[in-house]
């Protein structure tokens, strides 16, 4: 299992937009530089990449949750 | 004071301001904060706070229910709103003057009249402030459009009466360009919104902001002068002056004048601004909006006038009469304030909250620095990126700019990444230096690459 870290402290998000689906759902595929969600930082929204491929297991901040920088915001299995 | 309790409604810098103006009036501040700001340094400062609730904006200060009870369950008998937040929400000014408390800042009937861009515009003609001149209503015909543009000047601008957003505009500098381009853009408007009405406005090239400082007690109002504020990236403004160089003396009298004028129809009480877009190719400035409230960069306007903005708004809203009277408010030197973002300028100004090990900043006569830091701070992410000011005032601009650099070469932030590269790269550019901008000059200045090192690209963005 790999985790996805925050690259940032702020406010995580699941979904590009409140009405939309989320980013990942159990099972998805990730590939290297899939976008998996987004910290609000400052007012400026930034995209949460994962670094490596591999499948989606689970969000592990919740949606709208404040998190730290280093935060484990997801995991996947390589 | 007839009041002794004052709840800021508000957080950062401004609250720090707030709270320096209230205890130089003596009186008791309480400040209002959310979880992700219980160690800010206006908790510190303030006599008293309490908690507004969780982080997100949204579950603190601009919770109207959550900010009301922290008001009541405070005992508090006035609340300043700052900018930004609720200072500007009719409901909010409503609410705290229906429990009998004093709100720094026009009554609710002002802030609403004035936040609606179609009541200011006529509040404005009515007070003989020129705006944008424009047709009435929808032009239906290129011979109706012809005859319009010819009395609002060219260039014009031709927008879909129907449309929004900027979509489908066109300029025309001539009436062949006008015969030209507005079957087009009916034809356009036809296509996206089903009506082919077109609208038309005088196209301001490369304009300039400047705004005017007013303070009104309902009756009588003043001014203090204006403000330059034209370098602006995304629509925010980074670097402000006061006064405006580009205008001769008898323009400056007539846009203060005619600020005054409006402050006194619509008997504002407190501090306000109006902002104008000036055309240096005509001379001509025109009224776009009205913000009733502190601003950011009122500073500036201190500096060169002697004038507390904040604890004569404190006062006048508290029903006393303006302090000064227009003669008694002069004008002296120039100033200068610069926004210092937790931003990295050289990475596309991506948002940058670390924490702040050490801090030196220099002091000097004609040196400023409005902010919220102190050692150890670690700046929260939840809101927007404005760590402080830095405001030089000296007897010439170019003085001022020359102070300015100064004071940011001796200003040391350790641990974060702010602005300061980009004000001291604008602080040697020559055009900047000439006084030689407008309200379009930053962003392209950015892009061709005038911020060294030459920006990154990759990474988050």
């Amino acid at each position: 299992m790999a985790d996805i870290q925050s690259p940032l402290p702020g406010t995580f998000y699941h979904r590009p937009a409140p009405e939309d689906e989320p980013f990942k759902s159990e099972g998805d595929g990730v590939s290297a530089g899939d976008t998996i969600g987004l910290v609000e930082v400052m007012k400026t929204f930034i995209d949460v990449k994962s670094e490596i491929a591999g499948t989606f297991k689970a969000y592990v901040a919740e949606d709208g949750a404040p998190v730290t920088a280093g935060e484990t915001l997801a995991r996947l299995k390589p | 004071m007839s009041i002794s309790r004052l709840f800021i409604a508000n957080r950062g810098e401004i609250a720090v301001r707030i709270i320096r103006a209230a205890k130089e009036l003596g009186v008791t501040t309480i400040q209002g904060y959310s979880e992700g700001d219980a160690d800010m340094l206006a908790v510190k400062l303030a006599d008293e706070s309490v908690c507004l609730g969780a982080a997100q904006s949204k579950d603190s200060y601009l919770n109207m229910p959550k900010v009301m009870e922290a008001i009541k369950s405070a005992n508090a008998d006035a609340v300043h709103p700052g900018y930004g937040f609720l200072s500007e929400s009719p409901e909010f000014a409503r609410q705290v003057e229906a429990a009998g408390i004093v709100f720094v800042g026009p009554s609710a009937a002002t802030i609403e009249r004035m936040g609606d861009k179609v009541e200011a515009r006529i509040a404005a003609e009515a007070a003989g402030i020129p705006v944008v001149p424009g047709s009435k209503g929808r032009i239906d015909t290129v011979d109706e459009a012809a005859k319009v543009a010819a009395e609002v000047r060219y260039p014009v601008m031709i927008k879909a009466a129907a449309g929004g957003g900027g979509r489908g505009i066109r300029v025309a500098d001539t009436e062949e360009d006008l015969r030209k381009l507005a079957p087009q853009a009916q034809s356009e408007a036809q296509a996206a919104f089903g009506d082919g009405g077109l609208y038309l406005e005088r196209a301001i090239r490369s304009p300039r902001h400047i705004e005017v400082q007013i303070l009104g007690d309902g009756t009588d109002a003043v001014h203090c002068f204006e403000r330059e504020c034209s370098l602006q990236r995304r629509r925010q403004k980074v670097w402000e002056e006061a006064g405006a160089m580009c205008l001769d003396e008898e323009t400056r009298q007539q846009l203060c004048a005619s600020a005054v004028a409006l402050a006194k129809d619509v008997q504002y009480r407190g501090a306000g601004t109006l902002e104008y877009l000036y055309d240096e190719a005509t001379n001509e400035f025109f009224f776009i909006e009205m913000n009733t409230r502190i601003q950011v960069e009122h500073p500036v306007s201190e500096m060169i006038t002697g004038v507390d903005l904040v604890q004569e708004m404190i006062r006048v809203c508290c029903g006393e009469k303006l302090d000064a009277s227009q003669d008694q408010i002069r004008r002296s030197g120039h100033s200068i304030e610069v926004r210092i973002n937790a931003e990295d300028p050289h990475m596309q100004f991506m948002p940058w909250p670390g924490k702040l090990e050490a801090m030196t900043v220099p002091k000097g006569e004609g040196v400023r620095f409005d902010h919220f830091l102190y050692e150890g701070y670690q700046i929260p992410p939840f809101y927007d990126s404005l760590l402080g000011k830095v405001i030089v005032h000296a007897p010439t601009r170019a003085e001022a700019i020359a102070k300015l650099k100064n004071v940011l070469q001796g200003i040391e932030l350790k641990g974060l990444k702010t602005t300061m590269p980009l004000h001291l790269a604008l602080a040697d550019d020559a055009a900047v230096q000439s006084g030689d901008f407008h309200t379009q000059w930053l962003e392209p200045w950015l892009e061709a690459g005038n911020l060294q090192p030459i920006q990154k690209t990759g990474g988050a963005s």
